[in-house]
């Protein structure tokens, strides 16, 4: 553990239409490490994840954001996917017509073809998505289908840990990826997230439930509220946001302002 | 307009020429009729703007371009151009700029249905054609249809005898070629189904080349009693050709009709579908596509006409636009007073890929009946920020994401072509029109 600063977050401030959502985040995540955010609906979760993987719509007001030494901002989606920053959408998207098989063999062959690997022809591509659709109890008929369409939710969320065990990431995002799942499917979420665990790599587990902490035990946990990461913890802290609320986070916010 | 006026007398030379060459040819009637239809045609003048239903397809760039009649068949290339149908299955009956030229039976078995051109059945057993030929459509007040029934170039005459079912695909295939001149021809078909039969019938428009021509067609469906068809109309002119086309469905008691229209070719392109459901309990769908770029026009205009009651009707249509594309789709739901439990359904949706492409979307509902259930919807659309977000998160370039879902985009439409091999080779012209186009035909 504690490697090398895979991820270094500097003093980011997001706008989007006009309004500041992200009020200057500063987070340093290192390869083997495992960062859990948490915080109340609204507060900027989403909106940081988006911003590390690329979303055109934010503005960057202020800050900077190195992966791996460089700057990530500068940098398209495809080209942050292809270096091996992955986020698991907290509403996967529905792209009818093409099916799931196919779309994740073109993601995989472009993140290969980037690293200067030969791409994978679809017998190759067939076995290694067996593989891993097994890894996360993924239903061998959702290869087939098109992309998310029709999925239940907790199918969606499940296909997402799937594209994450295919990609292979150095930094994967999981935006509430357990939000909406049974005990069963939290548990193989947990799984694929474990099995990816390793210490070339990080994971920040976006959440509002301390019960897949139960799974995959984080490192870190951070408390953003009102797009500030406010208070750092262990695992513990966890565990008392889910007895005590945001309240009590909120009152320190607000009597630290005053004071 | 007068220009529209002036031109129209371009066209009286025409007609003396092509009165000339069938003269001895064709029934007196059939001379009567076409006599009257130029007449009818010389009174109605080309339509403008200023008309509702040509408000947004300005057809001033066919009116500049000057048309000869074509009156041969052209000779066709020795290159296989039967090649893109070869899978079908299908009997394939052959024009040449307007002309039959032949026929390729599919294999096997001989044919359960009897198929002609038109102008030879004129000329030999004018009987067979006559009670199709004297139809309400001669009297249409429409510029292009009286246009079409005037010269009445050739076309196919397909009639599907009583209970029969004909298994393989009927393809009638209009090849344009360039000659010296730009060209017009008038294509008519009609198609018969009779009583409990069954077909289906695919008519293409293709150009072997990039030359100007004008494709002026009118095909008539006759469907009877509990008769099941299907019609694919499958337009791929060349970018520098002009195409108009009128279908016209009349479906009797019980008949079953699905409708098919294709558009992606010509500079400018209408297509006018009216189903008109005579007997009851008829069920008809009009589905289509179109796709348009650069400076492209495509124009769907339909109405569909519930008389008898118990129909049923669903319309699906789906276009995207691209670069300084317009589309237009009109589409009517008719509903005369007797024509109760009428179940219609209309939805468009469009797909805007330019900030230039345009797209005039106008559903009409003239509902006369008082139980019925009618519904329409209109969509005019973007690509999705967030899906093509999606896309590129997973390593795909941008480029091929938005490639990716405008295929996605048209997937439900395409999917509609119940006919699989002609929806394979439809889903590869889609895809074959871009630069990603093989890479995206793997993944899909
Ligand atoms: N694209 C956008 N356009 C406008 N407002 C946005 C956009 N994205 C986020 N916001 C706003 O930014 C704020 C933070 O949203 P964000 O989705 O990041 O919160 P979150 O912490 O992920 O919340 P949740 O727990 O509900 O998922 C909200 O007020 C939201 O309305
Ligand atoms: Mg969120």
């Amino acid at each position: 553990m504690n490697g090398a600063a895979l991820l270094e977050i500097r003093n980011l401030r997001v706008r989007v239409e006009g309004q500041e959502i992200l009020k200057g985040i500063t987070l340093t995540v290192r390869a083997g490490e495992v960062h859990s955010i948490m915080g109340p609906n609204g507060s900027g979760k989403s909106t940081l994840a988006q911003v590390l993987a690329g979303r055109e719509v934010y503005e960057i007001v202020e800050g900077e954001v190195l992966y791996d030494g460089e700057d990530v901002l500068r940098m398209s989606p495809e080209e942050r996917a292809r270096r091996g920053i992955f986020l698991a959408f907290q509403y996967p998207v529905e792209i009818p017509g093409v099916s799931n098989l196919y779309f994740l063999k073109a993601a995989v062959n472009a993140v290969r073809k980037s690293r200067g690997l030969p791409e994978l022809d679809a017998m190759e591509f067939l076995a290694l998505a067996r593989e891993r659709a097994k890894l996360v109890e993924l239903d061998e008929s959702l290869l087939q289908r098109a992309v998310n369409d029709g999925f239940s939710g907790g199918e969606k969320k499940r296909n997402e840990i799937f594209q994450m065990a295919l990609l292979e990431p150095r930094l994967a995002i999981l935006d509430e990826t357990d939000s909406g799942l049974d005990i069963d499917a939290l548990r193989i979420v947990a799984q694929g997230i474990n099995a990816l665990r390793h210490p070339d790599r990080a994971i920040i587990l976006i959440t509002h439930y301390q019960r897949l902490l139960n799974y995959v035990t984080p490192d870190v946990v951070h408390v953003l509220y009102d797009g500030r990461i406010v208070k750092s913890g262990g695992k513990e802290l966890a565990l008392e946001l889910e007895e005590k609320g945001y309240g009590w986070i909120a009152e320190g916010v607000i009597g630290s302002v005053r004071t | 307009m007068s220009s529209g006026r002036d031109e129209t007398m371009r066209y009286r030379a025409h007609f003396a020429v092509w009165n000339e060459i069938v003269r001895a040819r064709e029934p007196a009637w059939m001379q009567a009729q076409r006599e009257a239809a130029f007449a009818r045609f010389e009174a109605l003048g080309f339509p403008t703007t200023r008309q509702e239903e040509w408000r947004f397809t300005n057809i001033a760039p066919l009116l500049r371009a000057s048309f000869h009649l074509a009156t041969t068949p052209a000779p066709l290339p020795e290159d296989d151009w039967l090649t893109p149908y070869r899978a079908w299955g299908a009997h394939h009956l052959v024009f040449a700029n307007g002309h039959f030229v032949g026929e390729v039976p599919a294999n096997g078995h001989p044919p359960r249905f009897f198929a002609r051109g038109i102008r030879a059945l004129l000329q030999e057993a004018p009987h067979l054609v006559e009670p199709y030929l004297r139809r309400p459509v001669e009297e249409l007040p429409h510029a292009f249809i009286a246009l079409n029934a005037a010269f009445l170039t050739d076309g196919a005459f397909v009639r599907i005898p009583r209970g029969a079912v004909v298994r393989e695909p009927i393809h009638v295939l209009f090849l344009a070629l360039g000659q010296q001149e730009p060209l017009i021809v008038h294509p008519r078909n009609v198609i018969v189904a009779e009583e409990n039969s069954q077909a289906t019938i695919i008519e293409s428009y293709v150009s072997l080349d990039d030359s100007h021509h004008f494709t002026n067609a009118v095909t008539e469906l006759i469907v009877e009693e509990n008769a099941v068809v299907q019609h694919y109309k499958v337009q791929r002119e060349g970018r520098a050709a002009f195409h108009m086309a009128a279908v016209r469905i009349a479906q009797a008691r019980m008949a079953n009709v699905f409708d098919f229209s294709l558009a992606l070719g010509a500079a400018l392109a209408r297509t006018e579908i009216t189903a008109i459901l005579e007997g009851e309990g008829a069920d008809c769908t009009l589905n289509g596509f179109y796709w348009a770029r650069d400076q492209q026009l495509v124009d769907h205009h339909t109405v569909i006409e519930h008389v008898a009651p118990h129909g049923t009707s669903r319309e699906f249509y789906k276009g995207i636009l691209d670069d300084a594309a317009r589309g237009v789709f009109d589409g009517t739901i008719i509903v005369r007073p007797g024509a109760q439990k009428t179940d219609a359904r209309q939805v468009n949706k469009n797909l805007l890929l330019s900030t230039e492409a345009l797209v005039n979307t106008n559903p009409r509902l003239q509902i006369l009946a008082d139980d019925v259930k009618c519904s329409h919807g209109a969509t005019i659309g973007h690509l999705d920020e967030e899906a093509l977000f999606y896309c590129r998160s997973r390593g795909l370039d941008a480029e091929m994401a938005r490639e990716l879902l405008t295929y996605a985009f048209a997937s439900d439409i395409l999917q509609e072509i119940a006919f699989e091999p002609l929806r394979r080779r439809v889903r590869e012209w889609v895809l074959m029109e871009w630069p990603d186009g093989e890479r995206l035909t793997e993944m899909l």
